[in-house]
């Protein structure tokens, strides 16, 4: 039972970094850069969604809300997080990544280094660096095997989350128009264009989804663990990378098995062997797996042509 | 003397530059130094500045001359640094001139990080590109996190060492008699070391760095390396073995960075693990690009000055990481900027043949 409860534990933690993956994968994937930026993306949405929810506690609703206000002003407070995310997501590549379009790889991801001490310091002046206590999106668990094993309704609300947001983003990269370019552009930018895409709006796209994807990623982490400081998003956003990279960077499927595994990898660790040593276990069971396979879990290999 | 420098080649001539560059910089800052003209801080700034010089040197050997991205340099310098001061602390009695246990401790600090360069190195120059920066920066976090675990004490025993792995050792448990010296005490790192690192020292490891990667460069083998970052196909079909020339160049930078960690370690009274993060990582990558990728003499200049433009802009405390991002969009965007480039191309095509012209040394 008690090792039921970590496997659940680790499959909510996972489709945390499932949800982060994906943003992170599929803009690798159409982009082609690592956006370093995109942890700190999750920290401005959990921001955004905690001053939202206390300005509805404060202000718009009463001394006792009814449950149904209070469900209402928490979903307002996610969508303002995603609002506020897809914005910003826009504005940093719009700003930042597209001038660099032409340059190499190396110029970029320093590029995304530089916004991403912009957006931590800006949120240490914007919101102070002490942090603060998260209220859950939602409270309560549900008791099975006459209280042998608990899980709380975050967890449930997590893991499913992770897989509507998995399917729908299959689906709309496989079924829509917009879709479709976006895998015309991660297949072959050039061609691409010639066949009458726009790139740079397809890029800007993807960007949104991605950036709406960490406010609500950054919602549900800060849910599962209620602090939130100026540097929240830094070390998830690593290991979500890690989990893209885990199941093939650029595919949707293995960003989502990634980020399962590596969190059922890191809760294992914690109960059974070590807590310091967690993060380490988790990093080389990456290294193994990418030795047995460079390309990832799900990753296309890609053969070098001379 | 006026024709032996013309006819020099002109890499030759920058490394030389380079050099003397270093040694004016070296002999301006210690007569400064001896007429009092410095203030503390600055005073404080010198030995961490040849550190992160040696760093950025160390890091380009592997990022612009090998063409691998890595993440995880600050591991190196970790390694570097706690090898270097368990070495000083235990020997303090057996060793008592400090410069000797200092040398003592650099040449430990780049012996153990040339051995963690090279285990870390077979696996990790088999992958290419992301998947190599992502595996650098995951044994940077395994370091810390395997250091942060670490207990490491001295008495007339010898040394003790226990790993905290479940959390329940402390440095009692070593069993240290009772002028036993706690070196590394965990998570909280090394405390109540001796300082002995010294400007000089700092100088004469920046030069030994200068010498290594500049010598290594331009020989035989730095050609091999530079063969494979730009044509890995071609290089191996001309016959270079690439698992070896690689993993010299790794290995090569990753001791040089334990030396300056060494070196680093040693400069302060306390030094933990949680210091040699990701960021520190990053932080010397930044260098290394900001200077110009494979240009030994820009990761100097791009160090020094990004060193002390943080603590120059101290009077904006709260602004001055902000400002201190906000540079570094700023020169990545104007620097990459296609047609300020091109400009700046043409310029200095102008200027070259305006001198040539003259005669001069410049080349």
């Amino acid at each position: 039972m008690e090792f039921l409860s970590y496997l659940i534990n680790g499959v909510s933690l996972g489709s945390i970094y499932a949800i982060i993956a994906l943003g992170y994968t599929m803009v690798y994937g159409i982009a082609k850069m690592l956006n370093f930026a995109h942890g700190d993306v999750i920290m401005v949405g959990a921001y955004v969604s905690f001053y939202t929810t206390s300005f509805a506690a404060n202000s718009l609703l009463g001394e006792n809300p009814s449950a149904l206000a209070s469900a209402g002003a928490t979903l307002l407070s996610v969508l303002a997080a995603m609002a506020v995310c897809t914005v910003l997501g826009v504005i940093i590549e719009g700003l930042a990544y597209r001038p660099l379009r032409q340059a190499g790889s190396l110029a970029v991801l320093i590029t995304a280094i530089g916004v991403s001490y912009f957006l931590q310091n800006g949120a240490q002046l914007l919101f102070g660096a002490n942090p603060v206590n998260f209220t859950p999106v939602i409270s309560g668990q549900l008791t099975l095997f006459s209280g042998r094993l608990r899980i709380s309704y975050v967890a449930l609300l997590t893991v499913a989350a992770c897989i509507v947001i998995m399917l729908a983003l299959t689906a709309f990269t496989s079924r829509s128009k917009m879709g479709k370019a976006m895998r015309a552009c991660s297949e072959d930018r050039g061609a691409a264009q010639l066949m009458g895409i726009n790139v740079n709006r397809t890029i800007s796209m993807t960007f949104a989804i991605g950036s709406a994807l960490a406010a609500i990623a950054g919602v549900l982490l800060c849910s599962y663990s209620p602090v939130l400081k100026p540097t929240t998003g830094s070390m998830p956003g690593i290991k979500a990378f890690t989990a893209a990279v885990f199941g093939g960077i650029g595919s949707i499927p293995g960003a989502f098995l990634g980020g399962i595994l590596l969190g059922i990898i890191e809760a294992m660790a914690q109960a059974y062997i070590s807590t310091q040593l967690s993060n380490s276990i988790l990093f080389a069971v990456l290294i193994v797996v990418l030795l047995v396979k460079p390309s990832g879990l799900l990753g296309k290999y890609v053969p070098e042509k001379v | 003397m006026r024709s032996y420098i013309k006819n020099m080649k002109t890499a030759a001539k920058v490394d030389y530059a380079t050099y003397l560059g270093v040694i004016l910089a070296f002999v301006v800052v210690s007569a400064c130094q001896s007429a009092g003209l410095l203030s503390r801080s600055v005073t404080g700034m010198l030995v961490p500045i040849c550190c992160y010089v040696c760093m950025a040197v160390s890091l380009n050997l592997t990022v612009g001359i090998l063409g691998e991205l890595s993440l995880g340099h600050a591991g190196f310098m970790s390694v570097g640094a706690f090898s270097g001061i368990i070495t000083a602390m235990s020997l303090q009695s057996a060793i008592p001139n400090d410069l000797a246990r200092m040398v003592l401790a650099l040449v430990v600090g780049a012996f153990f990080a040339a051995i963690v360069g090279f285990i870390v190195g077979i696996p990790v120059l088999r992958l290419r590109g992301d998947y190599l920066a992502i595996v650098t920066l995951a044994f940077g976090e395994i370091i810390r996190d395997i250091i942060n675990c670490l207990l490491v004490g001295w008495d007339e025993n010898g040394l003790h060492i226990a790993l905290n792995i479940d959390g329940t050792k402390s440095i009692a448990s070593l069993g240290l008699s009772e002028n036993g010296v706690e070196i590394i005490k965990g998570a909280q790192g090394a405390s109540g070391n001796t300082r002995i690192a010294t400007f000089t020292m700092g100088f004469v490891l920046v030069m030994i760095t200068l010498i290594v990667v500049l010598n290594l460069v331009r020989s035989r083998t730095g050609r091999a390396v530079m063969a494979i970052r730009d044509n890995r196909i071609a290089a191996e079909s001309v016959g270079i073995n690439v698992t070896k020339y690689k993993l010299i160049a790794f290995v090569t930078s990753a001791s040089l960075a334990g030396a300056a960690g060494a070196l680093f370690g040693l400069n302060y009274s306390s030094v933990s693990a949680a210091q040699f993060d990701f960021n520190q990582s990053i932080l010397v990558l930044v260098y290394v690009v900001l200077g110009g990728l494979g240009n030994i003499w820009g990761s100097i200049v791009a160090t020094v000055v990004l060193y002390v433009l943080p603590e120059a802009l101290r009077e904006f405390n709260d602004l001055r990481m902000l400002v201190y991002a906000i540079v570094l969009i700023l020169v990545m965007l104007i620097t990459n900027n296609p047609t300020l480039r091109s400009l700046l191309e043409t310029a200095g095509k102008k200027f070259r043949r305006g001198k040539s012209r003259e005669g001069g040394v410049q080349g």
